[in-house]
C-alpha cells in the first residue's frame, strides 16, 4: 500500500452515519427514537454515547449494527462501514459483518447467553461459522480467548453453563465471544450497569485493553458520565433522539456548551462534596418522542430557556475548538446564559456545586 | 475483615435501633450446607441519623435490612428497636411494631400493585390499620402525595405503569410515610434510576427526613450516593462489617483495604483524572464456604499469614472510626504497604 493510501484510510471513518433516523410505529403515533444523527468513528477510536433512558442511545447503536426488526420500523439516512453503505442490507447480508467486522456486548449477560448451552459451545459456534475452524481448533482458540479476558481455569469454565458463572464472569464470557472473530468495531451497550462497582472497573479496564491491543474501534453506550470520562476519546450526548453536544472527551468536560450536558454533570453525586450537600437536579421528564416539543427538545426543562428556544429548533453549532458541536441558542458562557445565571443565583434557585470547570 | 466486635456501639439514650450479633443463614437445598449471608454483625442507629450500609452484591446488606424487619427473622442475634427486642415478638405485636419501620425497594415499579390506582396503593396501610375515618385517610394520603411531588388528582386516576421510574419511587416513599414511621430502610432506592432522577429522589429523602423527623438506613452499592446522604457508614463484605465511621472520615481516611478498593473503583466524571488501576482481582468468594480468618484475605493486597488464620475484630483507630483489620491503612499498626493513590 502506498503511503498516501495509508494516510487516507487513517483519516477515513470506519463507521459513519449520516442523518440516520429510526422511527417506530406505535399505537400512539410515530416514535422518533433516533431523529437525524450523524457520527463518525475512526479506527482505534472510542466514542461514548451518553443520555438518559429514552434518549435513543441504545436504538442508535442497534441501528448501526442492523439489529432492529424490519416490521414497524421506519429508517432513513445512511450507515457506512469502511465507506460502504450497509444501512439497507438485509439480516442475511449483515451476517457477513456481524461477529467478524462488528460485535456487540449487552447490558445483561444472563439474558444474552443461551442458558441451555455450555459457554464453550457458544464461543466456538461463531469461530466455526465465521472462520470455518474445526471443533478442536476452535476450542484451542476459545481457551486462549478466555485467558485473554482473564477467566481463571478456562478449560473447566468452557464446560460450564451460564448459570454456573457469576455476573462478572458472564460479562467476561460475552466479551470473549465478541472478540472471537477479531471484530474491527465493538459496540458495548451499558456493559457494566448490572455489575458491582469493583467488577465494573475490572470490566471497563478489560474492554479498553482489548481495544488497545486489537486497534479496535469502540462505541460505548452508557448513562454514566463517570464511565465515559475515563474510557473514551470522544463523547456524544443524546437527548430526545438527537445528538445535542459532541466533543472530544476533555473538551466536553472542560468547555461544556449545552446546558443539558452541564445539568447532567452537576447531578452526579461526587465523593469530594461534603455529606448532605444538595444535589443539582434536572426538573421534569425527558421529552415525549411521539410528540416532541416544537423548539429545542430540552427547552421545557432548561433553566436558561428563552422564547426563541420554545419556538425554533437550534441547528448544530460549531464551537471554538474543532470537532466540538452543540445544539443551543444560548450556550454555557454566552451573555444570555450568564445574565440568567446571575438571576437564578440571586433567587437561590441554582444549587451551587462548586465551579465545575 | 470481618468483624465481629462491638467496640463501635454507642451508649446513648438516643439509640433508636441496636442490632447485636446478627446472624442470618439460609440452607442450600437439602445439601446440609448453608449460605452465611450475615455472620454476626452489630451496629446501632441514633434518632434522626442516617446510617449508610455499602458493599457489593452478596455482602449481606439487603439481608441485614430485611432481618431488622424480621423478614425473615434472623437465625440469631437481637434487634432492639426503641427499647423492644423485635426478634422476641410474633403475631399481632410484631405486625404493630412493623408499622414503625418501613421499607422501600430497588425496583419501584414491581413493588407497586399494577392493577390498583396509585391513590389506593398509598391509602392501603391506613385502611388496614383503620387509622381515622375514610375522609381523614384520604386527606392524609393527598397531603403526603403532594409532599413527595405527585399530583393527588392524577394518582387517583392512574395506575403505576403510567408513571416513570422516579415517580414510582416517590409513590413508594409516600406509601412508606402514611403510617408515620420512625424509621425507613431504603434498599438500593436509586440504583435503578437515571442519574438526574437519582438526585431528585436523594434530595426528597433528605427533605422528608427533616420534615417528618425520620431515621434512615440507606443500603446501596454506590459509595458516592451513600456518602452524600449518610451521617455514618458501615462497609460490609461477605456477611461481616469491616469498617464503621462518619461518612466524611471514611472518604478522607479509609482504613480498611476493602473500603479503599471500593472508593478507588468509582469512576470519576473527570477525564483529566487518570483512571486508577484496579487494585483487586476477582470477585468475592462464595458465602457458602467463606475463607477462614479475615474474609477479605483472598483478595486483599496486604494479606499476611495472620489474616488467613485470625479474624480481626472491630477496634477504634480514631475517635468514632472503627475498623476490623490487622493491617489498617491509617491509624493503629503501621500499614504493611502504602496506599496506592
Amino acid at each position: 500500500m502506498s503511503p498516501p493510501d495509508v494516510v487516507r484510510s487513517e483519516a477515513e471513518p470506519l463507521v459513519e452515519t449520516v442523518e440516520i433516523k429510526t422511527h417506530f410505529k406505535t399505537p400512539r403515533g410515530i416514535a422518533r427514537a433516533v431523529d437525524g444523527v450523524s457520527i463518525q468513528i475512526r479506527r482505534g477510536q472510542s466514542l461514548g454515547v451518553v443520555g438518559e433512558s429514552g434518549s435513543g442511545k441504545t436504538v442508535l447503536s442497534r441501528s448501526i449494527m442492523g439489529l432492529l426488526p424490519r416490521n414497524g420500523v421506519i429508517r432513513d439516512g445512511s450507515v457506512r462501514y469502511q465507506g460502504q453503505e450497509i444501512g439497507n442490507r438485509s439480516s442475511k447480508e449483515m451476517r457477513a459483518i456481524w461477529g467478524r467486522e462488528m460485535a456487540m456486548i449487552f447490558q445483561d449477560p444472563m439474558t444474552s447467553l443461551n442458558p441451555v448451552m455450555k459457554v464453550g459451545k457458544q464461543i466456538t459456534e461463531s469461530l466455526r461459522l465465521h472462520l470455518g475452524m474445526s471443533a478442536s481448533e476452535a476450542m484451542t482458540i476459545a481457551e486462549r480467548l478466555f485467558r485473554d479476558v482473564r477467566i481463571p481455569e478456562p478449560t473447566r469454565r468452557l464446560n460450564q453453563y451460564p448459570h454456573e458463572l457469576s455476573g462478572g464472569m458472564r460479562q467476561r464470557v460475552m466479551i470473549a465471544i465478541a472478540m472471537a472473530c477479531g471484530p474491527n468495531m465493538l459496540f458495548a451497550d451499558e456493559p457494566t450497569t448490572a455489575l458491582d462497582v469493583t467488577v465494573q472497573a475490572q470490566i471497563l479496564e478489560l474492554i479498553s485493553e482489548q481495544k488497545r491491543d486489537r486497534n479496535m474501534s469502540l462505541l460505548l453506550v452508557t448513562h454514566n458520565l463517570g464511565v465515559v470520562a475515563g474510557y473514551t476519546d470522544e463523547i456524544a450526548v443524546m437527548y430526545g433522539g438527537k445528538v445535542v453536544e459532541k466533543a472530544p472527551t476533555k473538551t466536553l468536560f472542560a468547555d461544556t456548551k449545552m446546558p443539558y450536558t452541564e445539568a447532567l454533570l452537576r447531578s452526579i453525586p461526587r465523593l469530594d462534596q461534603p455529606s448532605h450537600s444538595r444535589l443539582a437536579t434536572i426538573p421534569g421528564r425527558p421529552p415525549d418522542i411521539v410528540h416532541p416539543p416544537k423548539g429545542c427538545r430540552f427547552a421545557p426543562r432548561c433553566a436558561y430557556v428563552r422564547d426563541l428556544c420554545l419556538n425554533e429548533e437550534p441547528e448544530l453549532q460549531q464551537a471554538a475548538t474543532p470537532d466540538h458541536t452543540y445544539r443551543c441558542f444560548y450556550p454555557v458562557g454566552s451573555p444570555e446564559y450568564l445574565e440568567r445565571k446571575v438571576e437564578l443565583t440571586r433567587k437561590g434557585e441554582l444549587v451551587s456545586t462548586g465551579d465545575l470547570n | 475483615m470481618a468483624g465481629t466486635g462491638k467496640a463501635h456501639l454507642r451508649n446513648s439514650d438516643d439509640v433508636l435501633l441496636r442490632v447485636e450479633d446478627l446472624v442470618v443463614e439460609f440452607p442450600v437445598g437439602r445439601t446440609g450446607l448453608k449460605v452465611n449471608a450475615v455472620s454476626g454483625i452489630s451496629f446501632d442507629v441514633l434518632k434522626g441519623e442516617t446510617l449508610g450500609i455499602v458493599g457489593e452484591s452478596g455482602c449481606g446488606k439487603s439481608t441485614t435490612g430485611r432481618a431488622i424487619m424480621q423478614l425473615p427473622s434472623p437465625t440469631s442475634g437481637s434487634v432492639i428497636f426503641d427499647g423492644t427486642d423485635l426478634t422476641a415478638l410474633s403475631g399481632e405485636p410484631m405486625r404493630e411494631a412493623r408499622t414503625k419501620i418501613q421499607m422501600i425497594f430497588q425496583d419501584p415499579i414491581s413493588s407497586l400493585n399494577p392493577r390498583r390506582n396509585v391513590r389506593d396503593i398509598v391509602l392501603e396501610p391506613l385502611s388496614i390499620w383503620n387509622r381515622g375515618t375514610k375522609d381523614e385517610q384520604l386527606a392524609t394520603v393527598d397531603k403526603i402525595l403532594e409532599h413527595v411531588g405527585i399530583d393527588p388528582q392524577r394518582a387517583a386516576e392512574s395506575k403505576p405503569h403510567q408513571f416513570s421510574g422516579g415517580q414510582c419511587q416517590r409513590i413508594s416513599i409516600a406509601r412508606s410515610l402514611v403510617l408515620n414511621p420512625q424509621m425507613i430502610i431504603c434498599d438500593e432506592p436509586v440504583s435503578a434510576l437515571d442519574v438526574s432522577v437519582q438526585a431528585q429522589v436523594v434530595n426528597l429523602l433528605e427533605d422528608l427526613k427533616k420534615e417528618f423527623g425520620l431515621t434512615l438506613i440507606f443500603i446501596a452499592h454506590d459509595l458516592a450516593v451513600v456518602k452524600n446522604i449518610s451521617d455514618r457508614i458501615a462497609v460490609m463484605y461477605l456477611g461481616k462489617i469491616c469498617e464503621v465511621s462518619s461518612s466524611e472520615d471514611l472518604y478522607r481516611n479509609p482504613a480498611h483495604p476493602y473500603t479503599d478498593v471500593l472508593l478507588s473503583s468509582i469512576p470519576v466524571p473527570d477525564p483529566t483524572v487518570a483512571v486508577k488501576k484496579v487494585s483487586v482481582e476477582g470477585e468475592p468468594p462464595s458465602p457458602v464456604s467463606p475463607p477462614a480468618g479475615c474474609r477479605f484475605n483472598t483478595r486483599c493486597p496486604n494479606a499476611s499469614d495472620r489474616c488467613r488464620s485470625e479474624e480481626p475484630t472491630l477496634r477504634e483507630i480514631e475517635p468514632s472510626h472503627f475498623v476490623a483489620c490487622h493491617h489498617p491503612l491509617t491509624g493503629g499498626d503501621a500499614p504493611v504497604t502504602v496506599r496506592n493513590n
